[in-house]
C-alpha cells in the first residue's frame, strides 16, 4: 500500500516550539517552586528532559524530572493482549501538594493520559497536574484536553505521526505518515 | 494476538532463552511496584483468578496472591482440604467445574507430576504451573534466575551448583531447564542416592563431594531436603547428611571465590544450610522471596489477555 | 449340524506343516477335512473367496484381561471374545485377576460358560497360582484343571516369594502346563509409573528400572532349571531379558517367553506429555530394547505374541499420570500393528507371523489348533494384508477404548474368523 510522509516540525522548529513550551510552563505555575515535570514513556522522558534542560537556562534551577510507564494502567489489555515490553515507572519523590506537569510527544485519544492521571494518583495527591504535549493531533476519545500545545493539527484516523528525537532515533523531527489509499 | 508465552506456562523446558528472557525482563519494572506506597496496579482488573493448591505451599500461594492482588485481579484460594477435591473429585471434574464459572487464570499446585499440563489440555483459562510432583515449578526457577541475574548481570558462564536432592526436586529441574538455555553451566551436588540414575543425560555436571562443588561454583542453590526421605531410606540420618553434604561456614571459607547462596525454602537449618550460611552475607534467600512477587506479576502480565484463537485451539484438543 | 465352509484361493500359510502356497482349505463338522489345490466344495458348502488374502490357524493370545466378574463395565467375557474374533483370535486365554480372583474350580467353570454363551473366540481360563492371588497359599491347581484352566499365573502380580515359584513349578510339571510370571521385582519397581531413564527423570516421574524385570526373569529360569518345570515370561520387555532367556535356552531350561505388540512398537517417548494411554506395566521401554525385542521375536528366543489386553473405563485414564491403571486394549489392533511394523518392515516373515500368533501359542500352552491339519479344529483366521485401515476406538468391539494407537494409519486386517468351523467375524468394508 502507497504510503506518503511529509515532515511536519524539523529539528529546529521543534527545538523553537519546545522553548515556547517550557516558557509556557513557568507561566502556567508560576515559577519553578513544586514543579515537577512527568514524562511518559518513552519519548515523553526525553522532551521532559529537554524541558529540564530550558527551564535551567533561563531560571537557573533543575526541577526534578520523573518517568511515568502507563503500559499496567491500560485499559485495552483484555482485548489486544499485553504489550511484550513494560517500561520504567520512576517517581522517586513524595508529590503531595507539588505541580506535576506530564510532558508526553503525542496527544491523540487521550487514553494514555487518562492511565497516565491514574497512575499518578496512585503515588500521591498533587495540588495541581497540568498536561503537555508537543503535538496534539485530535481525535479525542475521553474529555481530556492538554494545557500546553507545541503545535495543534488535524490529522485523519488512519493517518501517523511520529515524534523523532536525536536521543532516541537519531534525529530530531515530527513526521506525519498517511495511510495511502488503496 | 498470541502471548509470546502460549496460554500456559507449565514448565521452562519447554520455553525459549527469549521467551525466559522476556519474563525476567518483564519483572524488572514489576519489582517496583511492590516498592511504592500503594501497592496496586489496575492492569488485570477484572481478572478472576483461582489459585488451586491440592499441595500445601504457604510461601507459593502468598507469593502469588501478592502478585495476583498487586495486578487488582480477583484471586480466589482453593486448597484440597475441606474443599470438594478431598471429597473424591477428580481432577478433571475440578477443572470443568472451574471453567464453567468462568475463570480467566488457574494457578495449580499439585503433588503428581503432569497435572499442569492435564488441566491445561483441558480448559480454555491460562494455567500456570506452580509446581506438579517431581516435574517443574517454574515460576521458583524464574525467581532464582532473577535472583542470579541481579547480583551477576548476566548469566552467560556462570556457573550455579544445585545441591541436594535433585531426584524429587520440580524446583531443581526447572533451574537446570532455565539456567542452561540462558548459558549459565549448571551442576548437581548430593547424594547419588537422591539425584536421578540419568542425570548425565541432563547435561549437567555432577559432584559427589560438596568441597568440589563449592571450589567451582559462583552460586549454590541448596535444595530443601525433606525429612521423608530419610525415613524413605534415601539417606541414613539428617546428621550424616549435614556431616557430608552440609553448606557450612567452614567449607564456604575456602572457596577461591565468593558464592552465592540461594534456596528456595522452606530452610532445614542445620541440615542442608546452617544458620550462619543462610543469615550470612552473601546469602540473597530473601531477595528470591521478593523477586518471587516480580516473577509472578511478569508471567500473570504476559499470559494476560483475551485470546480467542487459542482458546479455540484449547477447546479443539479437549475434544 | 453347521454347513461345510470352503476357503478358496487363498495363500495358506501354516508353519506346522511348512506350507506357504496358494491352496484350498474345507472345514466339516468343526474340523479340518482338507487343506489343498483346487478342492472341490460340498453342495451345501459356504464358500468364502479368498483370493489375495493369508489363510491360517486360527491366531490365539495367551494373555488377555476380560475383566468378568468383577468389571462387568469395562469387559466381559463375551465382549472379549467378540473383540478377540474381529481382531482375528480364534482364542484367548483369560488372566485370573478379576474380582473374585479366578482361584477355585468354580470361577474357572463361570468363564467357560460365559464363553460357551458368547459364541466368539474361544476362552481358556487362566487360573491364579495362590488364593487370591496373595503370594501365599498354592491355588488347587488340578481342580482348576478339571475345570477347563490351562495354565497358571498371578499376572498383574509377581509371584514375590522364589519358595512359592519354586512349588508352582513343581506342583504343575503333575499336570504338564505352564506357570506363568509376570516378571517385576517390586521393591525396584514400587511407586514407578514409566520406564527409568532420562524421559521419567524429565518428567519427573518415578521409573521402573529394566532390572526390576530382569531380576525376576533370571530368577525363574533358575527355578525353573531346579524344578525342570515349565516357566513361561509373559510380556518382556528389556534388552536385558532376553539376553537371558537365550541364556536359558541355550542351557535347555524349558522356558518360553511372549513380548506384546506394543513393546515391539513403541518406546518411552510415546508417553509425551503425560499421555496415560502410553501407560502400562512393564513400561514402554528404550529403542535399543525395541530393538532386541524384534530380533528376539524374529530368532525365536522369545516364542510368541501377546496382547495383554488390558481394558480400563475411560474414566480412569482421564486422571494424573500417577494415578492411571496400566494397560491398553490389544486384541483389535495387534494383527496390524505387528502386520504393519513387523511383516511389511520384513522384520518378520507371514511364516514367523503365523508361527508367533498361532502355532506357538497353540504348542507352549497344549491347547487346540495352531495347524491346518487334517482333523484339527477348524479354528482359522483369513486376513487381507493388503488392506488399510485408521485404527479408531470408536469402532472397538471390546468396551476398553484405552489404545495408543487410535488415529494410527495400519495395514493388514482380520477378514474371516472361524471357530470350530463356523464363522464368527466377517468384515466387510476395507479399502486397499
Amino acid at each position: 500500500m502507497p504510503s506518503r510522509n511529509s515532515t511536519l516540525l524539523d529539528a529546529r522548529a521543534v527545538e523553537r516550539t519546545l522553548k515556547r513550551m517550557a516558557d509556557e510552563i513557568l507561566e502556567l505555575t508560576g515559577g519553578t517552586d513544586d514543579l515537577v515535570l512527568v514524562g511518559i514513556q518513552r519519548r515523553g522522558v526525553q522532551l521532559a528532559d529537554r524541558l529540564v534542560e530550558l527551564i535551567a537556562a533561563s531560571e537557573t534551577v533543575r526541577v526534578p524530572r520523573g518517568a511515568l510507564d502507563i503500559t499496567l494502567y491500560r485499559d485495552d489489555l483484555q482485548t489486544v493482549g499485553p504489550r511484550p515490553v513494560v517500561g520504567r515507572t520512576d517517581l522517586p519523590w513524595e508529590l503531595d501538594g507539588r505541580i506535576v506537569v506530564i510532558v508526553d510527544d503525542v496527544l491523540y485519544t487521550g487514553r494514555t493520559v487518562r492511565a497516565a492521571l491514574d497512575e499518578l494518583a496512585d503515588f500521591g495527591r498533587p495540588s495541581r497536574i497540568a498536561l503537555a504535549v508537543l503535538i496534539d493531533r485530535g481525535g479525542r476519545e475521553l474529555p481530556i484536553r492538554a494545557d500546553i500545545v507545541g503545535k495543534t493539527v488535524q490529522i485523519a484516523a488512519g493517518d501517523r505521526v511520529d515524534v523523532l528525537l536525536e536521543e532516541v532515533d537519531g534525529k530530531t523531527s515530527v513526521i506525519v505518515t498517511e495511510a495511502g489509499t488503496a | 494476538m498470541t502471548s509470546a508465552l502460549g496460554k500456559d506456562l507449565l514448565g521452562l523446558e519447554a520455553l525459549s532463552s527469549e521467551q525466559i528472557n522476556l519474563i525476567l525482563d518483564t519483572a524488572e519494572p514489576f519489582k517496583e511496584i511492590s516498592e511504592r506506597a500503594i501497592k496496586k496496579v489496575p492492569t488485570l482488573r477484572g481478572s478472576t483468578i483461582v489459585n488451586l493448591f491440592f499441595e500445601n505451599s504457604t510461601r507459593t500461594r502468598i507469593s502469588f496472591e501478592f502478585a495476583e492482588k498487586r495486578l487488582s485481579a480477583d484471586p480466589v484460594n482453593v486448597s484440597s482440604a475441606g474443599s470438594s477435591m478431598s471429597k473424591g473429585e477428580t481432577l478433571v471434574d475440578t477443572a470443568r467445574n472451574l471453567e464453567a464459572m468462568r475463570i480467566d487464570m488457574v494457578v495449580i499446585r499439585h503433588g503428581s507430576s503432569g497435572a499442569a499440563q492435564f488441566l491445561a489440555e483441558r480448559i480454555e483459562s491460562n494455567v500456570i504451573n506452580a509446581g506438579d510432583g517431581m516435574h517443574e515449578h517454574p515460576t521458583q526457577g524464574l525467581l532464582d534466575m532473577l535472583t542470579l541475574r541481579d547480583h551477576f548481570g548476566d548469566l552467560q558462564g556462570k556457573r550455579v551448583c544445585i545441591c541436594g536432592d535433585v531426584l524429587h526436586s520440580r524446583v531443581a529441574r526447572s533451574n537446570i531447564w532455565g539456567l542452561r538455555k540462558v548459558g549459565a553451566e549448571v551442576a548437581v551436588c548430593g547424594p547419588r542416592s537422591l539425584l536421578p540414575n540419568a542425570i548425565d543425560e541432563f547435561g549437567v555436571t555432577v559432584f559427589d563431594r560438596i568441597e568440589d562443588a563449592i571450589e567451582w561454583a559462583d552460586a549454590l542453590n541448596i535444595l530443601r531436603l525433606q525429612i521423608e526421605r530419610m525415613t524413605g531410606g534415601y539417606i541414613p540420618s539428617l546428621r550424616e547428611y549435614n556431616r557430608v553434604f552440609g553448606v557450612t561456614r567452614e567449607r564456604l571459607s575456602r572457596a577461591p571465590r565468593d558464592v552465592l547462596i540461594l534456596h528456595p525454602g522452606p530452610m532445614n537449618r542445620g541440615v542442608e544450610i546452617d544458620s550462619d550460611v543462610a543469615d550470612g552475607e552473601h546469602s540473597v534467600i530473601l531477595d528470591q522471596v521478593t523477586n518471587g512477587i516480580a516473577i509472578r506479576m511478569a508471567v500473570l502480565y504476559l499470559l494476560a489477555g483475551r485470546n480467542p484463537e487459542l482458546a479455540e485451539s484449547a477447546k479443539a484438543a479437549a475434544r | 449340524m453347521t454347513r461345510p465352509i470352503l476357503l478358496r484361493g487363498g495363500r495358506v500359510v501354516d508353519p506346522s506343516q511348512s506350507i506357504d502356497g496358494r491352496l484350498d482349505v474345507l472345514l466339516v463338522d468343526g474340523l479340518i477335512e482338507a487343506c489343498g489345490q483346487n478342492l472341490s466344495a460340498p453342495d451345501t458348502a459356504e464358500v468364502l473367496d479368498c483370493t489375495d488374502m493369508i489363510v491360517s490357524p486360527g491366531f490365539i493370545d495367551v494373555h488377555c484381561h476380560l475383566r468378568e466378574p468383577g468389571r462387568e463395565d469395562v469387559e466381559t467375557v463375551a465382549t472379549g471374545a467378540r473383540a478377540a474374533a474381529a481382531g482375528g483370535f480364534t482364542a484367548v486365554c483369560a488372566m485370573p485377576n478379576t474380582d473374585p480372583v479366578t482361584d477355585n474350580q468354580a470361577a474357572v467353570g463361570f468363564i467357560i460358560r460365559q464363553a460357551q454363551r458368547a459364541k466368539a473366540a474361544r476362552v481358556h481360563p487362566i487360573g491364579a497360582i495362590s488364593l487370591g492371588q496373595r503370594g501365599e497359599a498354592l491355588a488347587e491347581f488340578g481342580e482348576m484343571i478339571g475345570a477347563g484352566a490351562v495354565a497358571f499365573s498371578d499376572d498383574g502380580r509377581p509371584v514375590v516369594s522364589a519358595q512359592l515359584m519354586r512349588t508352582a513349578l513343581e506342583y504343575a510339571r503333575t499336570f504338564n502346563v505352564p506357570v506363568i510370571d509376570h516378571c517385576e521385582e517390586p521393591t525396584l519397581s514400587h511407586g514407578g509409573a514409566m520406564n527409568e531413564g532420562i524421559v521419567s527423570a524429565r518428567l519427573g516421574l518415578k521409573g521402573i528400572p529394566s532390572e526390576a524385570e530382569e531380576i525376576m526373569v533370571i530368577r525363574d529360569i533358575l527355578l525353573a532349571r531346579r524344578t525342570k518345570g515349565h516357566v513361561h515370561l509373559a510380556h518382556m520387555s528389556t534388552v536385558g531379558s532376553v539376553e537371558l532367556i537365550r541364556w536359558g535356552k541355550d542351557r535347555g531350561i524349558n522356558v518360553t517367553a511372549e513380548v506384546c505388540p506394543h513393546h515391539l512398537t513403541l518406546t518411552e517417548d510415546r508417553v509425551g506429555a503425560y499421555d496415560t494411554n502410553a501407560k502400562m506395566n512393564p513400561p514402554l521401554r528404550t529403542a535399543a530394547d525395541v530393538a532386541a525385542l524384534r530380533d528376539a521375536v524374529a530368532d525365536g528366543t522369545i516364542d510368541l505374541v501377546a496382547t495383554d489386553h488390558a481394558p480400563h473405563h475411560y474414566d480412569e485414564k482421564e486422571q494424573e499420570f500417577a494415578n492411571a491403571p496400566n494397560g491398553i486394549v490389544g486384541l483389535e489392533t495387534a494383527l496390524a500393528v505387528v502386520h504393519t511394523n513387523l511383516v511389511a518392515t520384513r522384520v518378520l516373515d507371514y511364516s514367523r507371523l503365523v508361527e508367533c500368533m498361532s502355532c506357538a501359542p497353540a504348542r507352549v500352552f497344549h491347547l487346540p489348533g495352531g495347524t491346518l491339519r487334517r482333523g484339527a479344529v477348524a479354528d482359522v483366521t483369513v486376513f487381507d494384508p493388503h488392506a488399510k485401515w485408521t485404527i479408531d476406538p470408536a469402532t472397538f468391539l471390546s468396551k476398553g477404548r484405552n489404545t495408543p494407537y487410535a488415529g494410527e494409519r495400519v495395514r493388514g486386517r482380520a477378514i474371516f474368523t472361524i471357530v470350530d468351523g463356523e464363522l464368527v467375524h466377517t468384515m466387510t468394508h476395507t479399502t486397499r
